[in-house]
């Protein structure tokens, strides 16, 4: 038990929170930034090798387009679909090959990025999937490769919606990263449990609600904004439409 | 300069086979603006879009300004298609570029830097009318404005063939007809090939110099329309000058005289009258300018059976006129 009445708790409370937050952060940041890194191409190989995309065939096969497809498919519903506890603690062998160790904020952002990222791949993928083909075929007909459809293209017009489906993995990301604390140490969700339940300090537990609420609420408006500021305006219906979409497969999991 | 030879395309969804082009050819001639006219679901589309190989025939071959693209590997396809443009029915522009960045998409394709790329941008868009537009965003745009963001991105690449897939279909009859102008201003400055799909015959009476007519995937009729209007029975010419359905007129010959060229500005009626003392009724009449040339038909009654109008008939043939009996 904690006495709120002590000379140092509020200093306490304070530094205790400034290196979760901190950890928390760092963890959300490093795992946010694999994700995207991963799950941006994941997400186009998806779209693309499904048939009729515009990787059906990569080096000529149709038959390897079609087995590409259905193993990342594959990868990405059983990520999708096992839950986390479960995933982080069948992943501790893979994170001490990576890290090294499956304890602390650096073990922690191996499942985070595991999880996040057949997430974000989806989101990425339904994105893609709004585009206008007619806007792929002005490309063609411009004589674009494939990768400049991508690039030029795909990527470029989806951003609105790709940005809301990443606000959606961040969102996430930071709820799981509580858990990966509990068990992997650090981080808010360490502190939450260590002081707000095992020493049962309602004001630590509250703090660390807030501090997170915040974060949350931070990262989802910078996300609108950008979303907006890369929608031209044009479609705003578009994001709007998409949006719903985005929120039921985070629901169903689909 | 675009030469399509024996060009098949099936589809087969699900259960159901369309035969969306059976055996099409049609050469259009450097310089010329070539209309493809027919209904909904005739294969107008599925045939333009053979033309780049957006859509890649089943069989026969497409050659154009000397490629035959059919025969082309990917990487050369991609090369010969910089020079055809295409222009779309909903435009298809990124939204998230300005007009200046959808016109320079094509250039960043081909490699061109940055400051060529503005300049030849702001050219282009100059000529069609758009400098003013060049940092608005698509969504800012009317639908002519957008089609002709359309037209100078085809252009930008300087190509020597521009598709055109319904490209005024979603504009109002007004601005469909800026859009046209445009179009042949392009073919005439610029000394581009022009194929253009439409499913509307003001498109070919306003601009084409050869028409083609598609039916069920195949090409009912072509030529160049000065031919097809003195050509006995042609659709496309009845198309381009409807007279309506024939009236029935018991005791009176009806007849439609197609004249073009130097035909048509002469006192045919006043002349028939003159020498045959034929009390002639005009039942109804439509002139076009189609190339810069006068061109029409008439629908006349003249009293008396075919065979009793034996004479006039022939005269008025040996005038270098198309008549044709279509009542009686
Ligand atoms: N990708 C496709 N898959 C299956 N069938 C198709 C496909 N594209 C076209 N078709 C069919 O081929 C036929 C010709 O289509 P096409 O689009 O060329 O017609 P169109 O003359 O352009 O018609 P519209 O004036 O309506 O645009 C239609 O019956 C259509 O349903
Ligand atoms: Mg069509």
């Amino acid at each position: 038990m904690i006495d709120p009445s002590a000379p140092d708790f509020w200093s306490g409370l304070f530094q205790v929170l400034l290196v979760g937050t901190g950890q928390t952060l760092y963890m959300v940041g490093v795992s946010l930034l694999i994700t995207i890194l991963v799950g941006l191409p994941l997400g186009i190989v998806l779209v693309g090798t499904e048939a009729g995309g515009l990787f059906e065939s990569p080096f000529g096969s149709r038959r390897l387009g079609r087995v590409v497809n259905r193993v990342l498919e594959f990868i990405v519903n059983l990520g999708r679909s096992v839950p986390f506890i479960i995933l982080m603690v069948a992943l501790i062998p893979f994170t001490r090959l990576v890290v090294g160790t499956f304890i602390g904020p650096t073990a922690a952002i191996v499942p985070l990025a595991v999880v996040a990222i057949p997430f974000f791949a989806r989101m990425v993928e339904i994105a893609i999937k709004e585009v206008d083909t007619g806007l792929i075929e002005a490309a063609e007909s411009l004589g674009a490769t494939r990768w400049q459809i991508v690039s030029k293209v795909l990527v470029p017009e989806a951003l609105s919606p790709m940005i809301l489906g990443l606000s959606t993995t961040v969102t996430s990301i930071i709820n799981f990263s509580a858990m990966v604390g509990t068990v992997a140490g650090g981080g808010l969700g360490d502190v939450a449990v260590r002081y707000g339940y095992q020493r049962y300090s309602t004001i630590h537990m509250v703090a660390v609600i807030i501090v997170i609420f915040v974060i949350v609420m931070v990262l989802q408006g910078l996300a609108t904004l950008l979303a907006r500021r890369f929608a031209h305006k044009s479609r705003p219906a578009r994001a709007e439409k998409i949006l719903p979409a985005l929120r039921e497969s985070v629901i169903t999991g689909a | 300069m675009i030469s399509v030879q024996h060009v098949s395309k099936t589809f087969r969804s699900g259960g159901t086979v369309t035969a969306a082009l059976q055996d099409v050819s049609l050469e259009v001639a450097e310089g010329e603006i070539y209309g493809v006219i027919g209904q909904s679901g005739a294969g107008k589309s599925t045939l333009i879009r053979a033309v780049n190989l957006l859509e890649r025939p089943d069989t026969g071959t497409v050659t154009v300004d000397g490629d035959e693209l059919t025969a082309l590997t990917p990487a050369d396809l991609r090369r010969a298609r910089r020079k055809i443009g295409m222009v779309f029915q909903h435009f298809n522009l990124l939204q998230g570029r300005t007009v200046r960045g959808n016109v320079e998409l094509g250039l960043e394709i081909i490699g061109v830097d940055g400051d060529a790329r503005r300049r030849r941008a702001l050219e282009i868009l100059d000529l069609v009318g758009l400098a003013d537009k060049a940092g608005a965003y698509p969504a800012e745009l009317s639908g002519g404005q957008k089609q002709r963001v359309g037209i100078a991105r085809a252009l930008a690449g300087s190509p020597k063939v521009l598709l055109s897939d319904e490209a005024t279909s979603a504009l109002d009859p007004e601005t469909t007809r800026s859009i046209l102008d445009l179009v042949k201003k392009i073919n005439t400055d610029l000394g581009l090939t022009v194929l253009l799909i439409t499913h509307e015959m003001d498109v070919v009476k306003r601009i084409c110099d050869s028409a083609a007519l598609i039916e069920g995937g195949r090409i009912v009729e072509q030529g160049r329309i000065v031919s097809l209007i003195s050509t006995a029975g042609s659709r496309l010419a009845h198309e381009l000058f409807p007279l309506g359905a024939v009236p029935s007129l018991p005791g009176d010959t009806v007849i439609d005289i197609t004249f073009s060229g130097g035909s048509a500005d002469r006192p045919v009626i006043a002349q028939l009258a003159r020498t045959y003392g034929l009390d002639v009724s005009i039942l109804g009449a439509a002139i076009e300018t189609i190339g810069g040339n006068q061109a029409g038909r008439t629908r006349l009654a003249l009293p008396g059976s075919p065979a009793g109008n034996a004479a006039p008939i022939r005269d008025l043939r040996s005038q270098g006129m198309l008549v044709e009996i279509v009542g009686e």
